[in-house]
Parts: C-alpha cells; structure tokens; sequence
C-alpha cells in the first residue's frame, strides 16, 4: 500500500508576526517532528516572513466531516432574536 | 583607479578570500546538483537551499577578494574564468556528491568546520570580512543543524542507513584533515588578528563531530594519513570535470548579460 512507503503527513501552520494567529500552510512528509520541523522551513518558511511554525502530525486532528457541512454549520440567520444586530446602541455609549 | 593590492597582507588577504569562496562555490555547486535527484520531495528542496546559501556566501566573499586585488575581476570573472589549479578549496569540497549519505556526512564535516570558522572570523580585525561571516554565520547554523540531524538518523537507523553512513566516514575521513592545515598565509593573517586560527578550531571541530558520530553510532576512524594541496591548486581529478560544467555557459558566451 502507497501508505505504509511513505513517512507519516504532518499539517504545518505558519505564524507570520507575533502575536498573530498561525495559519495552515500545506502538509508534508517527514519520519519524526524535528525533520517535519525543518522541511517544513524549508518548504514554506524559506522566503520569510515567518516567525514561527508549528507542526502537528495529520492524524492528530480531528476534521468536521464536509458532507454534514450544512446542519452542522446551519447559521440560523432566519432567527433574528438569536443575534442582536436590531438593537440600537444610545448615541452616548457609541465607542463602548 | 583603483591601486593593485600593494601590500602583503593585502594579497594575503586575497588569497584568503579567494579560499573562502571557493570552498563555498565548489561545494555549492555539488550540492546544487541533487536539484531534481533528491530521494524525497522536502529533501530536494532543503538541498537546494543550502546550496544557494553556499553560493551566495561564495559571490561576497570572492567579490571583496577582486576589490581587494584591485585588477578589475569581478565575482564572476573569478568564478567562471579561472583555471582548476587556481582554485583554492579544500578538496573535500569537491568530491562527487555519492549517495545521500555521502553527501549528507561530506555536508556535516564542512558544516562542523564553516560553524567554527564563521564564529571566530566575524569578531575578525577585519570588519568588512566579518560582516559578511556574520551573515552566514546565520545560515550555517541552520545548516548544521540539517546536517548533524541527518547523520544521526542515517546512522541510528536502519542496517542499510547505517552501511552508508559509516562508509561516507571511512572514505571522507582522510579529506578532513586539510582543513586543519595552515600555511605562511594563514598564520601572517593570525598575527595581524584577521583570520581565526585553525589550530584552535579543530579541536572544536573533533568535539563536535565526535559527539554527533558517537550519538548516530558510528565509529571515528582512526586518523591516518591526509589528503593536501586544495589550498594550493593541486586537487583531485573531479575538480576540473566539476568546473567544465559549471564554466561552459560564461564561457562560451563571455560578456553574456541577461
């Protein structure tokens, strides 16, 4: 099986300044997290503007499943006392 | 105009320069050859990068050698348009890139040595130099650390890794002592506190590499006799086929710009 040739996958998520969320760049193959930790450099972080990474092995996360996209996502927009954008804010609290 | 290099220890330094640049070219140039060839996808990549790294540490080094010199030859003139016995690498720098472990062990020994050299150069009496040792110092720490990670997992891994490795040891081992070896040049550019000492180095190197070895367990042959002369033009007989592939395009086209 294709499967049992290759290195385990790892998710690799960029952060590109401190204190900024770090964002999913891509996977890739690699034997242990310190190899994943420097192909990953390698691979996404050469041209810079990157300060950190973080590596996480793909079995590791757990995805909502898309074919349940729908109800699992329903926003409920129709229900309108579920959200409070008809409420006013007084003149007086605006910046609050 | 610019004055030729009057002084000796101006054309010390050039020669010292050119050193620097070639080490790096040759070898950056080996490396460069995986591009394509690499067994894995974030290898291929990774080489590639060390590579340019190389290359570009090269083009500074060799660029302040022609100012230095003062003839009018650029980086480019140095690299493209010298002969084999003018260039001044070590001649472990331009032994065929072999087999990933080959390549990966050769890489390691350059990068004990680039690591040491480059911390002691960039505090230098020379601040130009150190500056651009400064700057890759940077990147040869990082190359170290590909480098030293690789050995240990070719090593510490499997019966046919292990096979590889300890055979890029044994057959690289006796191209590491040149190095080490300081000539006039190397010890009038000590005195007058420009160029670190190689005598002082190599035992750090010896730690480093002993410990990097002992932890991928493979064993450090024993030091016998050791190849010479890259320094002073004599090299191998890879060098020149290495330079016919690296020179033909410039050379052929001479003035050539993009």
């Amino acid at each position: 099986m294709l499967a049992e040739s290759q290195w385990p996958l790892w998710e690799v998520f960029t952060q590109g300044a401190q204190g900024a969320p770090h964002e999913h760049a891509g996977s890739l193959h690699a034997a242990d997290a310190e190899m994943a930790l420097q192909n990953a450099r390698d691979v996404y972080a050469r041209r810079g503007g990157v300060v950190s990474i973080w590596v996480v092995p793909s079995v590791a996360i757990t995805a909502s499943p898309s074919a349940e996209a729908g109800p699992f996502f329903d926003p409920g927009a129709d229900k309108i006392y579920r959200h409070p954008q008809f409420y006013k804010v007084p003149r007086g609290l605006k910046g609050f | 105009m610019t004055d030729s290099a009057a002084t000796s220890t101006e054309s010390d330094l050039v020669e010292y320069l050119l050193r620097l640049g070639d080490d790096r070219l040759v070898l950056g140039h080996r490396l460069s050859e995986w591009c394509g060839h690499a067994p894995i996808l974030e290898e291929d990549i990774a080489l590639a990068n060390i590579a340019l790294d190389l290359i570009g540490q090269a083009t500074l080094y060799l660029h302040l050698a022609g100012e230095t010199e003062g003839k009018g030859r650029s980086e480019d003139a140095l690299a493209y348009f010298r002969e084999t016995v003018e260039f001044t690498n070590v001649q472990l720098a331009e032994l065929p890139i072999g087999d990933f472990a080959f390549t990966i062990v050769r890489q390691f020994l350059f990068d004990a040595f680039n690591f040491h050299q480059l911390e002691e150069l960039q505090k230098g009496a020379n601040t130009e130099l150190g500056g651009i040792a400064a700057k890759g110092y940077k990147e040869v720490r990082y190359h170290l650390r590909h480098s030293s990670e690789w050995v240990q997992r070719l090593g510490d891994g499997t019966e046919e890794s292990r096979a590889r490795a300890q055979k890029a040891v044994d057959d690289l081992w006796r191209f590491t002592g040149e190095m080490f070896q300081p000539d006039e040049i190397d010890d009038r550019l000590v005195a007058s506190g420009i160029a670190p000492d190689l005598r002082k180095i190599e035992p750090k190197w010896n730690t480093m590499v002993s410990d990097v070895l002992r932890r991928a367990t493979l064993t450090v042959p024993e030091s016998g006799y050791m190849m010479s002369g890259g320094r002073q033009g004599r090299h191998t007989e890879y060098l020149g086929h290495m330079l016919s592939e690296m020179q033909i395009v410039a050379r052929s086209h001479p003035g050539a710009e993009w």
